[in-house]
């Protein structure tokens, strides 16, 4: 067919006008095989550049069109739309990047208008071989799966289970809630977080549309966007939870103490436990490492039945709703969703690696989150600030960017530990107020609402804020005030003096980090990871919540550290995607994939271990590698590799590539 | 056998620490270690010549290294400073090439090239990670029976990170000990400066530091110290005796090198391994191993 | 690493030495003033030269007694969160203290460390006891005397080599030609 191509050079106002002269471009443009017509704009992106476009399709007969401007990225989808909209396949059209790749990489004039001549000719020839394409749509499955149960987690469930759709709600603890759930109060309102979450809690634990799935991790994921398969292992609770009341009468009888992990490690759990007085789902669970029976069973004895038979000789009874069962295995299920919103959170840096601090060595240093247990009233303390032998104390330091901040450690900053080191200042300043409380800081990042007020708060209850990050603790007495105290070493840098502040206890303000299973979660649902660990948005400022893997969401501290807030507004943004995905109904699956040619397949399957998707499948009837186009992003692996050149690349043809080549060199 | 090119360093070799040099080498030898002695190298610069000339300190090193270089060997030097001194320059000419270009010149105008292969180890590295701590206890002939010794690593030899072992918490000299037979106390100033050559012109500051360690020592009940660095052992040994003049204090810790310590659990006499020369008497210590 | 020099500012001095090209991401944190052992008794923190520097404050700089106070123990430099290192940068600074005529007239170090340098440079090693008296008698004769009762310490215990150790003829002038040819080309990057 006769090609008529019509190529359309931007200014893009004096972003690329500045450096390529781009009425030369335009009148090289004009010379080429098959251009009828070519023209030059200030922008193109705009409605009437997009309408010298649609104008020249429908009243000059144009098949191709070429635009120069900026990077694909940008405006693709803008000149394609613009092609369809007139009438001209979407695929019939080629953008070259004379911005991003030219007039912005370069200063010299006359050979970036050389540049950008050459790119323009390759583009034109390779949209002589451009051939029409359609885009084929996939039916949303509305069911979402949810994998994390924190504050980030529980907010898009809620918010997409309102809408009336069904929404699989994952979370690896026996528990819902989180970090939020150890929390005491949060800055800057001082709200108690139980007392705010818990009700979210309770919505989750009685919606209708919600599958609570507590104590289950996800194994695989399989499918893609609108079309998941996703198989969950529900761990062995050793509790029939349908039987389960939450008495806690199993948890009395219990022999076997250890450290309970949702006091930080500060207080002590039985085997047979219930995480918190507010957990959802209130059930009991048995932990199968540390409990004396279960271990025993692997050995074939019969070791200890108490929370199940009670204290038969005394008369007390065990579990009287005959929930406990050892015989219980781990249950495999598997649902189909359309949508997946990861929340999983994020993990506290263990200071023991900064030896200087003495966290692990002196007794008295406790991390944060050891810190908001102690302090919340139903921890191991009861709420009440003690010290390892039970004293007040009477001065207390509060050290921050302990592993953020830190080439050695963590380069980044974890944004709420200013924020909630204030909050404990405050807390030390209500419960202890006799004691002196020092807060040392290298800035004090305060940006949120209601922020920069709780700092002025702070600075009038009387907490003494030293500008230094301390060099180390030390318990070496140089004074008769420093002995048997904790002695922080720090400069203060405001008034340039090295100071030594004896003080009874110290708390490390340590950063947030991605769990320690990150990597794995990764690769099971697709994500990419940023170099300081956390998983990898679409884009950091336009697009925080979405991934690269389509049908994937992130929220929360997964993505970075972030204060409560964020957390909140990330889910129910990723809530807002996903929900705008299924009021669609349907995807748009991109036409530029790969398509086996059955002809020419010889069936030696070097195609299938390469795909990075898994789209590829063999037909063991007709003995040939067969595409699936939904999963196929089209990333050409498999068009190199296939000896037989019987696959093909929709729209990255070799005469597509090989023109565009021939046109830069020529 | 293991063949080693030896930098011992003006201390160790002709200075003040000579015993340092015999006991090395006679716990070499045991060991199965043949340290070669560099020939005819210069001093190190330390730190008088990094803080005065900063390209002459690397001229002084390079030299070292490229007379090293020849031997294809690692060198060994039993001194922290020489170690940190060596492997900066090591360092740095990789990282800076204009700082390379600059030593090639002045190494050309002696007849000389370094291609920056040699590896800069300190002895303490050598005989915890080549040789091994079972190796060194199975020559061990008089058990020290639990002595109580406090093993001080002083700062260079550790910092900055030249790898062998952790910058404010080293384990390998501990181990050292506790493969003799010994105990290694637990010692928290034990990866803290002794005040190195300060001690020449800023005595009372220095003097401070080295009480600081000696307290610390004697707080936890150690019956001896010992160091791998000669200007540790100095400082804490030599000049014990003005530390308590000034401070009116009365400690008699016997300060032993590191080395010195191997050889008595080696069954060395006393003579080879220098042991007279410790200014406090460590007779008291070491008299039940003999 | 290349250093670029872009104007002949104090910094840019600072900058063109190894240890001192990222000076410029001090966050002023403390953590190596918190760490060193002489902090104290420096006219200027380690953390505030590198303010005052940045400052443009060169003579107020070079003429501190902070650096010569420097015991190079290093726990500066591994602690710091932004990667500076701190003790080259003390070296970097006496050294530009040294060149501009600066070094600090308080303290007795830079006289040692010159001292020290003259011996290292016509032996080729360090003769601990003549270094010691020459040193002691040329800055304070009574200091020295009271150095006695430690020398003779020492030569009770066969530990004060009186002689010293030198390099071979060759050895000698090898060395001297090299250090010759790198006075010749001055320091810096």
């Amino acid at each position: 067919m006769d090609r008529r191509i019509g190529v359309y050079i931007c200014h893009c106002g004096s972003n690329i006008a500045g450096i390529v002269d781009c009425e030369q471009v335009a009148e090289f443009a004009s010379s080429l095989d098959s251009v009828v017509i070519a023209r030059h704009y200030k922008y193109m992106c705009s409605d009437p550049g997009q309408d010298l476009i649609k104008n020249d399709i429908k009243t000059q007969g144009i098949n191709r069109v070429v635009v120069a401007s900026c990077s694909p990225r940008m405006h693709e989808p803008t000149f394609r739309h613009a092609c369809q909209e007139a009438g001209l396949n979407q695929y019939l059209f080629e953008m070259a990047n004379i911005r991003e790749h030219c007039s912005w990489v370069h200063e010299d004039r006359e050979m970036a208008t050389e540049k950008a001549k050459a790119l323009v000719s390759a583009a034109v020839r390779r949209v002589y071989y451009h051939e029409a394409l359609e885009t084929k749509s996939a039916a949303v499955n509305p069911n979402v799966l949810v994998v994390g149960g924190g504050v980030a987690g529980i907010q898009a469930a809620l918010e997409i289970a309102d809408s009336g759709h069904q929404v699989y709600l994952v979370e690896k603890a026996p528990s819902i809630g989180g970090h939020m759930a150890m929390f005491d109060k949060t800055f800057p309102t001082l709200d108690c977080a139980a007392c705010i979450l818990t009700p979210k809690m309770t919505s989750v634990g009685r919606h209708p549309y919600i599958q609570l799935m507590a104590y289950s991790e996800v194994e695989e994921v399989s499918g893609y966007i609108g079309n998941f398969k996703v198989k969950i292992r529900q761990k062995a609770r050793y509790i029939d939870t349908e039987k389960c009341t939450g008495c806690g009468r199993c948890i009395e009888l219990c022999p076997t103490k250890v450290l309970n992990e949702y006091d930080a490690g500060l207080g002590e759990r039985k085997a047979v436990y219930i995480p918190f007085p507010y957990a959802v789902p209130n059930k009991a669970v048995i932990d199968p490492v540390n409990c004396r029976h279960l271990a025993g069973l692997t050995e074939g004895k019969d070791v200890c039945r108490l929370c199940q038979k009670g204290i038969e000789k005394k008369g007390v009874p065990g579990c009287e709703a005959d929930a406990i069962d050892f015989e219980q295995q781990d249950e495999l299920v598997e649902i189909e969703v359309g949508n997946i919103i990861v929340a999983t959170g994020f993990k506290q840096f263990d200071p023991s690696v900064m030896y200087q601090y003495g966290y692990g060595r002196y007794e008295n240093v406790l991390t944060g989150l050891e810190f908001e247990r102690m302090s919340n009233a139903s921890g191991p303390t009861d709420g009440e600030i003690v010290l390892k032998d039970g004293r007040k104390p009477e001065s207390i330091a509060i050290l921050h960017c302990i592993g953020s901040r830190d080439e050695n450690y963590h380069r980044y900053c974890s944004r709420v530990c200013c924020m909630y080191s204030l909050k404990y200042s405050h807390l030390l300043r209500e419960k202890v107020p006799e004691a002196t409380v020092y807060q040392l800081y290298i800035d004090m990042r305060c940006a949120g609402s209601g922020y920069e007020e709780f700092y002025e708060r702070l600075q009038e209850e009387g907490v003494n804020f030293v500008r230094g990050r301390a060099g180390e603790i030390s318990n070496i007495a140089e004074k008769p005030e420093e002995e048997g105290k904790l002695i922080v070493i720090c400069e203060d840098t405001l008034i340039r003096l090295k100071r030594r502040l004896p003080v009874d206890m110290v708390i490390l303000s340590c950063a947030l980090e991605p769990c320690a299973d990150t990597e794995q979660v990764a690769r099971t649902f697709s994500l990419n990871q940023k170099t300081d660990g956390f998983f990898l948005e679409k884009h950091p400022k336009l697009d925080p919540v979405a991934t690269m893997t389509d049908g994937v969401f992130i929220a929360g501290c997964c993505q970075s550290p972030k204060d409560i807030p964020d957390s909140v507004a990330q889910a129910s943004a990723a809530a807002a995607r996903v929900l705008s995905l299924i009021s669609k109904g349907s995807v748009e699956i991109e036409a530029a994939t790969a398509v086996v040619d059955e002809e020419r397949c010889a069936g030696c399957k070097v195609c299938l271990g390469l795909c990075p998707y898994n789209a590829i499948s063999f037909d063991e009837e007709k003995k040939v590698s067969s595409i699936n186009e939904t999963l196929c992003k089209g990333c050409g692996a498999c068009v190199s590799a296939c000896p037989s050149g019987a696959i093909i690349g929709r729209h990255f043809t070799d005469e597509q590539i090989t023109s565009e080549i021939e046109g830069v060199l020529v | 056998m293991k063949d080693y090119t030896y930098f011992p360093g003006c201390s160790s070799s002709d200075g003040g620490a000579k015993a340092y040099g015999w006991s090395a080498q006679a716990v070499s030898k045991i060991l199965e270690m043949n340290l070669v002695e560099l020939d005819d190298w210069n001093c190190c610069g330390s730190t008088p010549y990094s803080s005065v000339e900063e390209l002459a300190s690397f001229c002084l090193s390079a030299r070292n290294l490229a007379l090293a270089e020849k031997t294809g060997l690692d060198l060994v030097t039993p001194c922290s400073s020489c170690y940190v001194i060596l492997n900066r320059t090591n360092a740095y000419l990789k990282q800076y090439p204009q700082l390379k270009a600059k030593v090639k010149e002045a190494l050309a105008a002696g007849g000389l090239a370094y291609n920056g292969s040699v590896r800069v180890r300190h002895l303490l590295d050598v005989l915890a990670n080549d040789i091994g701590y079972d190796s060194i206890a199975e020559k061990v002939r008089k058990n020290l029976g639990g002595l109580k010794v406090a093993p001080y690593y002083g700062c260079q030899v550790v910092r900055p990170r030249y790898g062998f072992d952790h910058p404010e918490f080293p384990q390998s000299l501990d181990k050292l000990v506790a493969s003799l037979g010994a105990e290694p106390v637990d010692f928290p100033l034990k990866a803290r400066c002794c005040g190195g050559s300060l001690i020449i012109s800023e005595e009372d500051l220095a003097l401070e530091l080295v009480r600081g360690l000696l307290d610390s020592a004697r707080k936890e009940k150690a019956q001896c110290l010992i160091t791998v660095c000669p200007l540790c052992q100095t400082n804490l040994d030599v000049y014990q005796a003005r530390v308590n003049r000034r401070f009116g204090t009365d400690y008699r810790l016997p300060i032993l090198f590191f080395t010195q310590l191997m050889g008595v659990a080696f069954g060395l006499s006393e003579e080879s391994l220098g042991l007279e020369t410790n200014i406090v008497p460590v007779r008291e210590v070491v008299a039940k191993y003999y | 690493m290349e250093i670029k020099k872009q104007n002949d500012t104090f910094m840019d001095e600072i900058r063109a030495m190894p240890g001192g090209e990222n000076i410029n991401l001090c966050i002023q944190c403390g953590t190596c003033t918190a760490s060193c052992p002489n902090a104290g008794v420096m006219d200027h923190t380690p953390s505030q030269l590198i303010a005052m520097a940045r400052a443009g404050m060169k003579n107020e700089v070079l003429s501190s007694n902070a650096m010569w106070h420097c015991l190079s123990c290093y726990l500066c430099t591994v602690r710091c969160p932004r990667g500076i290192k701190q003790t080259e940068l003390m070296h970097a600074l006496e050294c530009l203290a040294v060149r501009n005529g600066l070094s600090h007239g308080r303290t007795l170090t830079p006289a040692m460390y010159r001292s020290f340098n003259d011996f290292v440079y016509s032996l080729g090693s360090l003769p601990e006891f003549g270094f010691m008296t020459w040193f002691h008698l040329l800055t304070n004769p009574l200091r020295a005397l009271k150095m006695i009762p430690m020398a003779l310490s020492l030569l009770k215990h066969k530990r004060l080599s009186i002689r010293a150790r030198r390099l071979t003829p060759d050895g000698t002038n090898q060395l001297r030609a090299i250090l010759d040819k790198a006075e010749a080309m001055g320091d810096g990057l």
